[in-house]
């Protein structure tokens, strides 16, 4: 499962590295939300910082589901999907693989969108680095999450644009303590109980997903 | 590979999906080291055999048991290790190489990465290694994908339309190939819209209609 996983994540993340469909469409699209949200708040710079994590999670969210619909995408290419079929790979490994090569990329994303907060959304820098860790965690249980429902939506009649619909359920718990372990960082209180909430749900997803992926690649 | 002369035995198999016959009772059996060519129109279910045999589709009804494995109640994932696929659309990551495309099927059956530089040798390629698939012609991705068939060594040779997008010395090439899996103890089935015209190859041709083999 373990070595499947590494191959999987290196050959999206080649493929990614190759393409730059990150660098040169999600990220700049994810820069000029931001910035938008930014201005739509107005000059007041006091309602940028509390409104920043709110914001913040929803161009996450915005450039989550662009991910995960490219994640899919590259195994559903007309031919690909029946011969890497035909391979046999684990399906555990192959969700692993996935989960942490979307992982990876997010964290990226991430990175850049703590940076346009800092600079757009006037964050503290102090709050905002100690709120990087909150993210980390909150953005790979999002990249478990969405390959999960990503496998649901993807191939056969599943229409992809279903996506956004089926995964806001599951995200919303994500974002809105995702939203609050920013804030908490930003200006102070309870931080650790909304971890727990992020870090029980990122266990719950990979366990489904080690359990369930042969079955979604197979429908 | 394993010893049983008979690698596709189908008894009254069946295939539905969504509601739809794509296969309505098709009793087959395919021996060792021999080649088969589907012929029928389009819609006939040439492609839904293969990809029953594939393990790509699941058996509705009836029975089978394809390289050793048993359609109704075995490893479908198995099966599909003991196979290979080449689609008439290709079979590959757009976005990667010639060598990352088939470095990644070896890997992901470990099997030596030594064995790409030869395959791609035999399906004329060499000169392509680097070169991203998406860049290849139609001609140059059925090598590409012969290459990778050859890279996994299956007991069982699965191909849709092989003879598409290939000019007349890719379907020289292509019979040699052949020629030599078949010699090499593999089994092919292909599917196409004619019979074979290669008189180097000795092929029985199995005709379909409306999901049934008539003849």
């Amino acid at each position: 499962m373990i070595r499947v996983a590494w191959l999987v994540a290196a050959k999206d993340l080649r493929i990614e590295a190759r393409s730059r469909v990150l660098l040169w469409q999600v990220l700049p699209f994810g820069v000029i939300a931001l910035l938008l949200s930014g201005l739509a708040l107005g000059p007041t710079q006091a309602g940028h910082s509390s409104a920043a994590p709110g914001l913040f999670y929803l161009v996450t969210l915005f450039v989550t589901l662009l991910m995960i619909n490219r994640s899919q995408a590259l195994e559903n290419a007309p031919g690909t999907r029946a011969s890497v079929a035909t391979l046999g790979l684990d399906p555990a490994g192959v969700f692993l693989g996935k989960t942490l090569a979307l992982t990876l990329e997010l964290w990226v994303s991430g990175l850049v969108l703590l940076a346009g907060s800092v600079l757009v959304l006037h964050t503290a820098l102090a709050g905002t680095v100690s709120a990087l860790p909150s993210v980390l965690v909150t953005l790979a249980t999002l990249a478990a999450a969405g390959t999960l429902y990503g496998a649901l939506t993807q191939g056969g009649d599943g229409p992809a644009t279903l996506l956004p619909v089926l995964t806001l359920p599951a995200f919303a718990p994500l974002l809105i303590a995702g939203e609050r372990s920013f804030s908490a960082a930003l200006h102070g209180g309870a931080l650790w109980e909304w971890w727990v909430i992020v870090v029980v749900a990122l266990v719950a997803y990979a366990a489904v997903g080690i359990l369930l992926y042969g079955v979604l690649e197979d429908s | 590979m394993r010893s049983d002369p008979v690698v596709v035995r189908l008894v009254d198999a069946v295939v539905v999906v969504q509601g739809f016959p794509l296969l309505s009772g098709v009793d087959l059996e395919m021996e060792r080291g021999t080649l088969h060519v589907l012929t029928g129109a389009n819609g006939a279910g040439k492609t839904s055999l293969l990809r029953l045999l594939g393990g790509l589709e699941g058996l509705s009804s009836g029975a089978g048991e394809v390289a050793g494995v048993d359609l109704v109640a075995g490893d479908r994932r198995l099966l599909r290790r003991r196979v290979g696929w080449l689609g008439h659309e290709g079979s590959f990551y757009e976005d990667l190489s010639v060598r990352e495309n088939l470095v990644f099927a070896a890997r992901a059956l470990e099997r030596p990465v030594s064995e790409v530089a030869p395959a791609l040798d035999r399906v004329g390629l060499s000169h392509r290694i680097d070169t991203r698939t998406k860049l290849l012609s139609a001609g140059q991705r059925r090598r590409l994908g012969l290459a990778w068939l050859l890279v996994r060594r299956p007991e069982l040779w699965l191909l849709d339309e092989p003879y598409a997008s290939l000019d007349d010395a890719g379907r020289q090439f292509f019979d040699e190939l052949l020629a030599d899996v078949l010699a090499a103890g593999a089994t092919v089935v292909l599917s196409a819209h004619d019979p074979l015209r290669s008189s180097a190859l000795s092929a029985r041709n199995r005709h379909m209609v409306g999901g049934r083999v008539v003849s």
